[in-house]
């Protein structure tokens, strides 16, 4: 039986691959048109490479890391692989989190997106999706609320974080080439950070 | 003799950057190209930037040459993975393919990795048409 653990990868990977086509179109807009094609073909590497039946969290999110890391080719491969590489220590020779570990795994994320890309909140990247998501996540865990409705929580900012993405001017990563043309349009990596959690939501209320 | 990596999103714009550098230097075994993707698709890949700087490496260090975007992050990743392993590394801040050029005339002369990087990094202010 596959483990949780590769199941909810697989969830994020399916998603990914089965979108590949909207991420290419809104890299298109504002970068070099690859971001889709970018990483589907590191997640069907992953989907590939992941062992099914391996419950270690910590190990997977490794492996799926290097793989990330490694088949990509973008600029998401480095950031999203050492994501996954810091989440991964935070996780090693764990079966199962609980929603107070989600915090912690948010943190190494971001940290990990932080360290390689030296990005900010606001300088519109997957960041701009992903550290709002954390902080109503981290809030609705704090206040006690129901799992489910934390990763509500979550993908709701994440929603709302991509959507902003749109309405200011790029200054990291190859949008930031176009400056002011880059406004208007949405940011390709806070897309598929966004459909990285809804998978995770979709997972976990399936689950 | 500093070892030279050449990287780029593209395997056929490495492998020309070392074919036009390596002229400037006598041995040109440690000038090594690390473009594409392994399935020979464009990117960037830090797992081959290692390979390559541990090829290119003979104990005296090695300079990187990136072309855009992800070059530089991935090349970031490749030497963090360095990290214990003893190998000296360094970026220069350079245009790829003059810095290239410089940073193998410099190799080739017999100098230390921080003059190497020096060199490629001057190549930023050449001026083509003075
Ligand atoms: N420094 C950074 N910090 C955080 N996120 C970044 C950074 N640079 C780029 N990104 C994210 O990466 C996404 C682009 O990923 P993609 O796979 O298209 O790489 P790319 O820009 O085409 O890479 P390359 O530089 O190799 O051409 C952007 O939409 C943005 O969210
Ligand atoms: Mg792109």
């Amino acid at each position: 039986m596959a483990s949780h653990i590769y199941e909810c990868i697989e969830k994020i990977g399916q998603s990914i691959i089965d979108n590949r086509g909207f991420l290419t179109e809104l890299d298109r807009e504002i970068g070099d048109a690859d971001h889709g094609i970018n990483m589907a073909r590191g997640f069907g590497e992953v989907l590939a490479q992941l062992p099914a039946d391996n419950e270690d969290i910590g190990a997977a999110l490794k492996k799926t890391g290097m793989v990330l890391l490694s088949k990509v080719g973008g600029a998401s491969g480095p950031l999203y692989g050492t994501a996954c590489l810091e989440a991964a220590k935070v996780c090693a020779g764990r079966t199962a989190l609980t929603a107070e570990d989600g915090k912690t795994v948010f943190a190494a994320v971001i940290a990990g997106i932080q360290k390689r890309g030296k990005a900010v909140r606001g300088e519109k990247t997957m960041l701009d999706a992903i550290i709002p998501a954390s902080e109503a996540y981290a809030a609705a865990v704090d206040a006690g609320a129901p799992v489910d409705a934390c990763l509500d929580a979550m993908c709701e900012a994440a929603k709302e974080g991509a959507e902003y993405t749109a309405s200011i001017r790029a200054t990291k990563g190859r949008a930031s080439y176009l400056g002011d043309r880059s406004i208007g349009h949405k940011d390709p990596g806070a897309a598929s950070s966004l459909l990285a959690m809804e998978a995770i939501r979709s997972y976990v209320k399936g689950a | 003799m500093v070892g030279i990596v050449i990287v780029s999103h593209s395997a056929k714009v490495a492998e020309g950057i070392v074919e036009l550098a390596a002229e400037m230097a006598a041995d040109n075994g440690h000038i090594i190209a690390a473009g594409g993707l392994s399935d020979g698709g464009i990117g960037t890949d830090p797992l081959r930037i290692q390979a390559a700087i541990e090829q290119a490496d003979t104990g005296d260090g090695v300079a990187v040459l990136a072309d855009i975007g992800s070059s530089i992050m991935s090349a970031e990743t490749a030497i963090e993975f360095l990290e214990g392993s003893g190998i000296r590394v360094r970026i220069a801040d350079a245009p790829v393919l003059e810095g290239a050029v410089s940073a193998c005339a410099a190799s080739a002369g017999g100098t230390s990795l921080d003059e190497v990087i020096a060199a490629a990094e001057e190549a930023r202010g050449f001026s083509k048409l003075a």
